[in-house]
C-alpha cells in the first residue's frame, strides 16, 4: 500500500479497523509499564512523592502541545492541497488536545498548591497553556458554527496557523520571562537534568501517552470518516424525489 | 501500601482527574461510532447508499 492510497477515506477506514486493536494493546502494554515503574519511582528530595504528579502533568503538556502542531501540519494540507484526510485529522485532533491540556492545567495546579503554595499564578508559562486551552475550544466552536465541513475546515486552518504561534511561546516562555514555572528540565541543549530514577518513569509514561493519542485520535478519525457519510446520506435523502 | 505523605489528597486527586478526562475521552469516541453506526445502517435499512457503494454493487 503507498502513501497515496491512504488518502482515499475508506482505503484509510479500512486499515485503521486493522491497526486500532494492535495500538490499543501496546498503549494498555505501556501504561502498565510506566505506571509500574512511577509506584516504584524514590521520591524527589524536595518535591516529596508530589514528583509523581509529574507522570501524568508532563506528558499532558507534551500532548496539548503536539496536537495542536499536528493540526497546524493538518491546516496546511487542507489550505494548500485541499486534502479531505487533512480536514479530518485536524478536526478529530481539536477535542483530544483540548482533553489533554485541560488535564495538564488541573495536575499543574494541583502540584502547585503544595509546592508553591497556590493553585494559580499569572505567569507566562500558565498563561500561554491556558491560552491554548482556550484557543482549542474556539477552533472546536468554529467547526460546530459552520455546517458545510470544507468551509469550516479552512476557517479552522487559518485559526489554527494563527495559534501555532503560541506555540514557542508556550515552549520559551520560562527563558523569555521570569516565572515561577520551573525552566525546560526534561529536552534542553545540555541534556536533561533530571535523575534517572525519575527520567526513565518519565519518558515511558511519555511513550504511553503519546500511543494513547495516536488511539483515540485514528479512531476519532474513523468516526469523522463515519459521521461525513451520514451527512451525504442525509443529503441524498433530502435531494430524493417524493414518493407518490 | 506506598506513603505519598502529607500531600497524599493532591497526588490522588491529579490521577483521578487525569483518568476522569481519559474515560470520558473513551466514552466519547466509543458511544459516537455507536451512535453513527446506527444512523449509517438506518440510511441503509432505506435503500439509501453512496454512489461509490452502488458502483461496486453494479460491478459484482
Amino acid at each position: 500500500m503507498t502513501l497515496i492510497d491512504l488518502a482515499n477515506p475508506s482505503r484509510f477506514s479500512a486499515l485503521t479497523d486493522r491497526l486500532l486493536p494492535w495500538l490499543s494493546s501496546a498503549t494498555l502494554l505501556a501504561f502498565a509499564f510506566g505506571i509500574s515503574q512511577a509506584y516504584l519511582a524514590p521520591d524527589d528530595y524536595q518535591q516529596g512523592a508530589t514528583v509523581k504528579i509529574m507522570f501524568i502533568h508532563v506528558p499532558a503538556a507534551w500532548l496539548g502541545i503536539f496536537a495542536w502542531i499536528l493540526m497546524s501540519a493538518a491546516a496546511l494540507g487542507t489550505l494548500v492541497w485541499r486534502h479531505p484526510l487533512a480536514d479530518v485529522a485536524a478536526k478529530a485532533a481539536a477535542p483530544i488536545g483540548a482533553a489533554f491540556t485541560l488535564m495538564c492545567l488541573v495536575t499543574g495546579s494541583l502540584w502547585g498548591r503544595p509546592m508553591w503554595g497556590t493553585y494559580w499564578v499569572w505567569d507566562a508559562r500558565l498563561t500561554s497553556v491556558l491560552v491554548l486551552f482556550l484557543m482549542y475550544l474556539g477552533v472546536i466552536a468554529l467547526w460546530r458554527t459552520i455546517d458545510d465541513p470544507t468551509r469550516a475546515a479552512r476557517a479552522a486552518a487559518v485559526l489554527t496557523l494563527v495559534g501555532a504561534i503560541n506555540i514557542p511561546i508556550i515552549k520559551f516562555s520560562v527563558d523569555w520571562w521570569n516565572t515561577l514555572h520551573q525552566p525546560a528540565s526534561v529536552l534542553r541543549l545540555g541534556g536533561s537534568t533530571i535523575h534517572p530514577t525519575i527520567l526513565v518513569p518519565l519518558i515511558v509514561m511519555l511513550v504511553a501517552f503519546t500511543l494513547l493519542f495516536l488511539t483515540l485520535h485514528l479512531a476519532a478519525m474513523r468516526n469523522e470518516i463515519m459521521r461525513r457519510r451520514v451527512r451525504t446520506m442525509m443529503m441524498m435523502r433530502a435531494d430524493a424525489p417524493a414518493g407518490p | 501500601m506506598m506513603n505519598l505523605g502529607p500531600h497524599a489528597a493532591f497526588i490522588v486527586t491529579a490521577y483521578v482527574a487525569a483518568i476522569a478526562i481519559v474515560a470520558a475521552l473513551v466514552a466519547w469516541i466509543v458511544f459516537d461510532r455507536r451512535h453513527l453506526s446506527r444512523m449509517l445502517d438506518a440510511f441503509e435499512a432505506q435503500g439509501i447508499s453512496r454512489r461509490s457503494e452502488r458502483a461496486n454493487e453494479e460491478t459484482l
